[in-house]
């Protein structure tokens, strides 16, 4: 048996190893995306159609298509997690309906994305006829985000203290008046954080879209922005292949010659995108509490 | 007189514009709330009646599903039934999703003791930001890398293909390694600082407290992190689609071909015709998919049940 104190040193050292190696692979993760994609760039790739078959084919409709969809998806999805969230942490009791609710709300968000996805497609492309359509991709990505949106809203109320609620009601308020006018501003810094992070996670979503949102892009006219023309950027209903479902698809079944660079490309703009959510939403954040408050 | 009084009696009585207010937020935000649990109940539903139509519109015997080894559902073998064996898609997600937790549970755990218990400010400072970074990277990403990078220096070591369970695994230890080892912080954190002086204060040394104390008290949080990346590695599709080969026969070896639930759901899905058989037992693995995460669930609540610090 080694004396204790040796032991103590080896087990350490082996913890610093292990460490050490944690942060050199995903260090090296992060360089890889960024070294073989960074190059990719260019103001002619960020806004080019993609070709099928040819070199120097572009991702512009694609990043285009994953921010209206996830405009769309936080649109339908923010008022349905709030007022979820503000009823289960400002009037819900504490019993069984909410306990299964909770258990609900957990299930949804423990499910795999294939399966929201080919829930999407089974009701919204194939049972109420959507089609694949930026409607369909934003109602499964609105059940992809509303169990951790819901959660993160709910967190946030709960770092408000509860005298703030107890003052709103002594002085004459009901409940929802205080929710409105007291505790949502004060919570809406942490919230905000909460949006911007649940953003990159659906920013990048690929599975839940496949089969909803569909995995052809027709080419957009940006001038045209009538929503009733199919080819409007802004018409809900035309099929619409996202960022992240470009590299899927590009590679599973790709013809073009290039699919790795454009693949590279790729992947360092979602990378790319996930940092700036991650920073707006810490930037933002500090930013706001400062404002909207006295500290 | 009376008039007036009962006038009187209904002015009172009638809800104030507060009080009307009150009651419609409560009645929005309690349909929201209905709506989240509807949509639960849909899918699950949704899901159900279709995985169940192979077994009840198609007749194909539940065993025969779990235990039957070639998957062709649109050919009949020489009994005249459909080739609808499910056990190597299901094979495929176990081995898969074992392989990568027994891969990343000691490196998680040991960056996030690193993390937590001997350098918090290093912790703090570099390996915070970077896994929460990665936590948010795409999965998509990683199966691009995976093709890029693991599946030719698979090749280039064990020959064949590269594509594979071993593949796979990779993508999915890096994959679910930030996730657990985020969860395994916070699951140390949890643990009270008293327990720790304590140990100290006996003469402990400090592997001791972390191996005799912290580890042992946070046991229960630990292990609900590595059921959470097993359910995410089980769920897992595109990254591991891309990296398996997608061939639907029992995994000889980790470096051939082989194929997962989701992988197969992925490919198939859409080349096939909604109704068909072909469909029918597609959908009996999203309802496999769908159970195993429903048990994933109930393992991490019957851990935090068990293991509460009292």
């Amino acid at each position: 048996m080694m004396n204790p104190k040796t032991q103590n040193k080896v087990a350490i050292g082996t913890l610093y190893g292990v460490a050490g190696l944690v942060v050199l692979i995903l260090l090296a993760l992060l360089g890889y995306i960024l070294v073989s994609g960074l190059p990719q760039l260019s103001w002619h790739f960020l806004t080019a159609p993609a070709k099928a078959f040819l070199k120097g084919g572009g991702v512009g409709v694609q990043l285009y298509n994953s921010f209206y969809l996830l405009i769309l998806a936080m649109l339908i999805s923010f008022p349905i997690a709030l007022g979820a969230a503000i009823y289960l942490y400002e009037y819900a009791k504490d019993n069984w309906v909410t306990t299964t609710i909770r258990t609900a709300i957990e299930i949804l968000s423990s499910l795999p994305s294939v399966v929201v996805g080919l829930f999407g497609f089974l009701f919204f492309v194939v049972k109420l006829r959507l089609g694949f359509s930026i409607l369909s991709g934003a109602f499964a990505l609105t059940f992809f985000n509303l169990p951790l949106l819901t959660r993160s809203i709910e967190d946030s109320l709960r770092t408000i203290d509860t005298t703030q609620r107890e003052g709103g009601l002594a002085l004459g308020l009901s409940r929802w008046e205080t929710v409105t006018r007291v505790i949502l501003p004060a919570a809406v810094p942490s919230i905000l954080t909460g949006v911007i992070l649940s953003a990159g996670r659906v920013f990048g979503e690929a599975a839940a879209l496949i089969y909803t949102a569909g995995q052809s892009a027709p080419a957009l006219d940006f001038t045209d922005w009538n929503p009733f023309n199919i080819s409007s950027p802004l018409n809900p209903m035309r099929p619409a292949e996202t960022l992240a479902v470009h590299i899927w698809k590009i590679n599973s079944e790709g013809i073009m010659p290039d699919a790795k660079a454009i693949s590279s490309g790729s992947s360092a703009v979602l990378v790319l995108a996930i940092l700036l959510f991650n920073f707006a939403a810490r930037y933002l954040g500090k930013r706001l509490y400062k404002r909207l408050t006295s500290a | 007189m009376m008039k007036s009084t009962q006038q009187l009696e209904q002015q009172l009585k009638r809800h104030s514009k507060a009080a009307k207010l009150e009651i419609w937020g409560k009645v929005v935000s309690f349909s929201a709330l209905i709506l989240i649990v509807a949509v639960v109940v849909g899918i699950i539903g949704f899901v159900a009646s279709k995985g169940l139509a192979t077994f009840f519109t198609n007749h194909v015997s539940l065993w025969d599903f779990l235990s039957g080894k070639s998957w062709n559902p649109g050919v009949t073998d020489a009994n005249g039934k459909p080739e609808v064996g499910a056990l190597p898609m299901i094979m495929g997600s176990f081995l898969i999703t074992v392989l990568s937790a027994i891969v990343a549970t000691p490196f998680a755990i040991g960056t996030a003791v690193f993390m937590n218990e001997i350098s918090p400010n290093k912790g703090a400072k570099i390996l915070q930001p970077v896994t929460e970074l990665l936590v948010g990277i795409p999965s998509v990403v990683y199966g691009f890398i995976g093709l890029s990078v693991v599946v030719p220096v698979t090749r280039a070591i064990f020959g064949g293909s590269g594509f594979g369970i071993l593949s796979g695994t990779c993508v999915l230890f890096v994959m679910i390694l930030p996730t657990v080892t985020s969860m395994s912080v916070d699951a140390l954190r949890a643990v009270p600082r008293y327990y720790r002086e304590a140990s100290l204060a006996l003469g402990a040394t400090q592997w001791q407290t972390i191996y005799k104390v912290v580890l042992r008290a946070a046991t229960p949080g630990l292990m609900t992190a590595v059921v959470f990346g097993m359910a995410r590695a089980f769920g897992e599709a595109l990254a591991v689609q891309m990296v398996i080969g997608n061939a639907a026969l029992m995994p000889g070896s980790l470096v051939d071909p082989s194929s997962t639930l989701t992988s197969v759901l992925t490919t198939g899905i859409g080349n096939t015709v909604m109704g068909s058989l072909q469909n029918n037992a597609l959908w009996s693995l999203a309802l496999v998919l769908l159970l195993m995460s429903l048990v994933f669930n109930l393992i991490v609540r019957l851990i935090g049940r068990k293991g509460r610090l009292q």
